[in-house]
């Protein structure tokens, strides 16, 4: 395992809680390799935010092991190394800013790593420039727009020149537009920089734009592959309370109807090019 | 409730040379100058210092209209002390004007105009400072000025760190509040009418729900914060360093002017 940056053996997590401790997460062996893009799909209670907390030892677990790039995160004396390696974006933009100026903010991680003030400086503007908001580095805050707020917030993980980021349902908060500026940053920060992109989410269509997607159901993965495999499995997938994209819902429908019809046709123009074989 | 008139730390983004000097050369000249106000002790050192004032506000442009704004709370306290002096303050010779119980002497007289005139310029200079002054600036000086207590073991990092997170969360919060208010009116609560008890119970469906959100909303920063390397002020450097120029010196030896002139003008018996 000469690439993987993230791996969970066996890992088990309980909340403590009176009378008997509440188990989220039952047993996840995962290996994610440095520089892909990997979407974590699953419904409320799914256990997929409390996967994400175990990835830069927020929490620790109660059973098994989580490494980071072979830091085990147990190892309290590896914590800001991990830290600095895993970084992590969260779902409301507005309790992760911490100064009111946003340079001032994105300074935050490399003031805390004790980096010298001219390269703070230089990895501000970069990562600023990265996410598009290098213009707006005088500004504070609270006047800008939903999606804005997380491409600072992202901007601010970014300064630490972490390997990995994991951004938990950062776009659950934001309109239409927002969404679909934040999704584009870190699209382009997994192609462009090879960060590696790990994405809580449990919209289908975000999560159909990843390399690789884990789906998760009680605490458990249920589906792990391609998104167009992944997507095939219809059934399983309704199972664990969630929908699939539109398009394979329709061709699946379909399919039940006694038509013999491919199910991995995730964008429109494919569900339209299988549709229009099976027609002519 | 007018939230949005609440002018405490207002900052008037601006180039003059009030704006320029050094926060930590702005905080202690501030100091010098209260110092000043409380040694001076005729007209000449009032005027004086007056006059230094006046120089301030027209050099920093914020107008006189945003000081005299920042006073009206001040108000009330300005009146009832110069009335409080003028009537107490025992005097020596015969008394100006008498009337049921009170006495009032010259003394009095000069006593209370010189109060006035004392907390007046006080306020004025505190608010020239956080007029001309951002937010984050000020606590980058707090913290710079009161770093040698650190090796007493005073949190002064921990202390500029949260009124800097404080600052931050002013805008957020007083947004909470009005969408608060807007969802407790819409189902009929009612902030304006009645005594001042009545009043003063209408809040509690405000500030409970703010108080809950408001924990929740520093949990949450505090995971982030974490997840960002903050481990304290240990190890920690600064993107933005203060730097002391040939103008802060200039400015800081004025003050120490003023300080001295002051002290002069107090054993010349003017008044």
């Amino acid at each position: 395992m000469p690439n993987t940056i993230l791996k969970t053996e066996s890992l088990t997590f309980s909340y403590p809680a009176e009378g008997a401790p509440k188990s989220v997460l039952q047993g996840i062996d995962l290996e994610i390799e440095a520089g892909t893009f990997v979407a974590v799909l699953g419904h409320n209670g799914s256990g997929k935010s409390t996967l994400a907390k175990h990835m830069n030892a927020i929490l620790l677990p109660s059973g098994g092991k989580v490494y980071v790039s072979g830091m085990d995160t147990a190892d309290e004396s590896k914590l800001l190394d991990i830290r600095r390696t895993v970084g992590m974006v969260f779902q409301n933009p507005d309790n992760q800013i911490v100064a009111n100026v946003v340079e001032e903010d994105c300074a935050f991680g490399p003031e805390n790593l004790g980096v010298p003030p001219a390269e703070i400086r230089q990895r501000v503007n970069e990562a600023l420039a990265a996410v598009g908001m290098y213009d707006h580095r005088g500004h504070a805050p609270h006047l800008l727009s939903g999606g804005q707020k997380q491409r600072i917030a992202i901007a601010g993980v970014l300064a630490m020149k972490p390997k990995c980021v994991v951004l938990d349902e950062p776009t659950a908060m934001l309109d239409p537009i927002g969404r679909r500026e934040v999704l584009e940053t870190i699209r382009t920060l997994n192609r462009e920089s090879g960060v590696t992109v790990v994405l809580i989410t449990h919209h289908m269509d975000e999560a159909a734009q990843a390399d690789r997607l884990i789906v998760m159901s009680g605490g458990k993965v249920i589906a792990d592959g391609v998104p167009k495999e992944v997507f095939q499995h219809v059934e399983e997938l309704k199972a664990a309370g969630l929908t699939v994209p539109g398009t394979v819902a329709l061709l699946w429908e379909l399919r039940q109807a006694g038509l013999d019809l491919p199910l991995d046709a995730l964008s429109d123009e494919e569900c339209a090019q299988a549709l229009y074989q099976i027609l002519r | 409730m007018a939230l949005k008139d609440i002018t405490l730390g207002q900052f008037f983004p601006g180039n003059s040379f009030l704006h320029k000097l050094d926060p930590r050369c702005k905080l202690l000249l501030v100091v010098f100058f209260i110092v000043s106000l409380f040694v001076a002790k005729n007209a000449a050192g009032y005027g004086l210092m007056l006059a230094v004032l006046l120089i301030c506000i027209l050099a920093s442009k914020v107008g006189f209209k945003a000081i005299l704004r920042g006073m009206k709370p001040i108000f009330f306290i300005v009146v009832f002390t110069a009335v409080l002096n003028l009537l107490y303050t025992p005097g020596t010779g015969t008394p100006l004007v008498e009337f049921w119980i009170f006495h009032i002497y010259w003394e009095g007289v000069r006593t209370a105009i010189f109060m006035v005139f004392r907390i007046m310029m006080l306020i004025s200079c505190t608010f020239l400072l956080t007029y001309t002054t951002s937010p984050i600036l000020l606590t980058d000086a707090l913290e710079s000025l009161l770093g040698p207590l650190k090796t007493l073991h005073m949190p002064i990092h921990e202390l500029a760190m949260m009124m800097s997170i404080a600052l931050r969360f002013i805008p957020t919060l007083i947004e909470e509040t009005d969408k608060i208010m807007a969802a407790q009116k819409a189902r009929g609560a009612d902030f304006e009418s009645g005594g001042l008890v009545q009043k003063a119970k209408s809040l509690i469906p405000l500030l409970v729900p703010l108080f809950i959100s408001a924990f929740r909303r520093a949990d949450e920063l505090a995971v982030a914060m974490e997840c960002r390397c903050y481990h304290g002020g240990e190890g920690r450097t600064r993107m933005r360093q203060l730097k002391y120029a040939f103008r802060d010196y200039i400015a800081l030896a004025l003050g120490l002017g003023l300080c001295a002139a002051v002290f002069y003008l107090n054993t010349l018996g003017i008044f």
